[in-house]
């Protein structure tokens, strides 16, 4: 579980996030939505101690990410950045073998090199495995980053703004595989999302922030309401059911 | 830009060590005496020649080439920037203020001393360029070297100033301007210092190879990411100091090698620094083998000769990149 309790961050005096408490039970998919500057990456890169607290606390699984050791954390939880860049020439192996570096510092066994490959299949990178990263178009890069964020094998994964760069077919796959990965094996995936509809479909709880709070919190029906959305984006926007989902049209 | 194939990767590897082979051999037979590979067996003078003056040489030359290689690329990783090298981001011109303040101070020290007196002065001026560059905007990858160009010719200049006042400019010289010719038995002994530097650097190649990944990554990945810099610094700089102490500074070499092998085989440090290694030590001893030839029976210090060979080699390497965008 990872719990969030009075958690404020700001920038030179600029108010970031304020007083957020939250709590992240173990199991499913959790979207984070909100506009652009509501905060939303700036808590996950707290939650994953890439920043350091200002105030309040974050503990996972009883561990301060503020004090535990960072090893004993990377085992537990992984992150995947947005700007993501990787400025060095690895393979897209090598790349997701180092996801699995919390686990074997270097001396990756048998199990790692298993995981490594089960993970090159999962996200279809079988056939770019022994292409340069830095040679790949910008969404292929992207599920090779989140195949070494899946490799690391942790029970939480924070993913900010995964989809970005990849089509509607790879886009739709990784949500599923997202789904399938928290149906299957219990993992937690807590996930920045713009397309509020992947979260629609696919997150079993929205988390809508907006100036660095909370505004809305629950299961995917109770969050897409007409007078939630208003609050959150700004606007009104349709909302029908399709398939048994809320769909929002927002580019109406 | 197009990869090589693992045939060609195999080929090029294969190429690398021969031409490294060649050339200890004709390391060890080019020289102002006489020597021959037959004369070795029944000539006493001969192994003189080549005990105390031949095989000292080439072993430096292959050393120091190695190991400047090796620590660029070390440093390319700490600031995740290409363009930079210890001996034109002020770790070589801070050692060589370093010794240069021994010299003054302390000139009865021994040179071990002097040595760890070069490495510390290397230490803290590259630990200051590093916290400058970490404040440089991320999005101008190109300032970093400039401002490493900037930064280590004012501690150049420093050093030529002092070395000016105080009469020594013939030291700097020697310190700043690398050459193997004073290398003999009892002269060099201090360099193996530098492999075990870079035996280090093998040892400790999967946390660097994290590090080129970046803060955030290395982070995420529960890498000490504070104390594999602060390592990566020290490497570097014992290195650079044990160069310009017994060689003197050499140029390219740190900028050039580990940009060509990362070309051809990535950055996977654990597997690319044996050949970011071998590379470094074929180039730095075909520019000294190219410097005894080029006006026998006088010599051209490899400096120089690095100097011209290593900067077509950069420009070389800039096209290319350009080509590919």
């Amino acid at each position: 579980m990872i719990e969030i309790e009075n958690v404020s961050l700001s920038y030179r005096d600029v108010p970031i996030l304020r007083g957020i408490n939250l709590c992240l039970p173990k199991g499913g998919i959790t979207a984070l939505v909100g506009p652009n500057g509501a905060g939303k990456s700036s808590l996950l890169s707290l939650i994953a101690r890439l920043q350091p607290l200002q105030t309040g606390r974050i503990t996972i699984d009883g561990l301060p990410v503020d004090t535990a050791p960072s090893r004993q954390l990377a085992q537990r939880l992984a992150i995947l950045r947005q700007d993501g860049a990787v400025a060095s020439r690895l393979t897209v192996r090598e790349l997701v073998n180092f996801g699995r570096f919390p686990h074997h510092q270097g001396r990756p066994g048998n199990d790692d090199l298993r995981l490594a490959e089960a993970a090159l299949m999962q996200f279809e990178l079988q056939a770019l495995s022994d292409r340069f990263v830095d040679t790949l178009s910008g969404g292929q890069r992207q599920r090779a980053m989140v195949a070494m964020t899946f490799c690391q094998g942790t029970d939480y994964m924070l993913l900010d703004e995964p989809l970005n760069n990849l089509d509607m077919f790879h886009a739709r796959q990784l949500m599923r595989s997202l789904r399938a990965i928290a149906d299957e094996r219990q993992r937690t995936a807590i996930i920045v999302l713009h397309d509020i509809n992947q979260a629609a479909a696919h997150a079993d709880r929205i988390v809508a922030m907006r100036d660095g709070g909370i505004i809305a919190d629950g299961t995917p029906e109770a969050v897409l309401t007409e007078d939630n959305l208003e609050a959150i984006f700004g606007y009104r926007m349709q909302i029908t059911q399709l398939a048994g989902k809320p769909l929002v049209l927002h580019h109406l | 830009m197009t990869e090589k194939s693992p045939l060609e990767k195999q080929r090029t590897k294969l190429a690398a060590c021969a031409a490294l082979i060649v050339l200890v051999i004709l390391s060890i037979c080019i020289g102002a005496g006489e020597f021959s590979l037959a004369g070795f067996f029944h000539d006493p003078d001969a192994r003189q020649l080549f005990a105390v003056s031949r095989l000292p040489r080439t072993i430096a030359a292959v050393l120091t080439g190695a190991a400047l290689a090796i620590a660029g690329l070390i440093m390319q990783a700490l600031v995740r920037n290409r363009f930079v090298e210890p001996s034109t981001a002020g770790t070589a011109q801070s050692a060589a203020l370093g010794i240069l303040i021994m010299t003054l101070v302390f000139p009865a020290a021994p040179l071990a001393v002097k040595t760890l007196a070069a490495s510390v002065l290397a230490l803290a001026g590259t630990s200051l360029f590093m916290m400058t560059v970490h404040r440089l905007p991320p999005a101008q990858p190109y300032l970093v070297p400039l401002f490493a160009l900037v930064y280590g010719g004012v501690i150049g200049a420093v050093v030529t100033f002092i070395g000016w006042q105080t009469d020594l400019l013939q030291f700097v010289g020697i310190w700043t301007n690398g050459e193997f010719s004073g290398v003999v038995r009892g002269r060099y002994e201090l360099l193996w210092g530098i492999a075990i530097m870079a035996a280090i650097a093998w040892w400790v190649a999967d946390r660097l190879t994290v590090l080129f990944l970046g803060r955030d990554a290395s982070v995420g990945l529960g890498l000490s990411y504070q104390r594999t810099l602060q390592l990566g610094l020290v490497i570097v700089s014992v290195i650079s100091a044990l160069t310009v102490v017994i060689v003197g500074i050499v140029p390219f070499v740190g900028l050039v090698v580990p940009n060509l092998v990362s070309r051809i085989l990535g950055d996977n440090l654990r597997a690319t620094i044996p050949w970011v290694g071998l590379s470094g030590a074929t180039l730095v001893l075909g520019c000294d083998v190219l410097g005894r030839v080029l006006r026998y029976p006088y010599e051209i210090p490899v400096a120089t000769v690095m100097g011209v060979v290593g900067a077509a080699l950069f420009l070389r390497l800039m096209f290319i990149r350009t080509a590919h965008g």
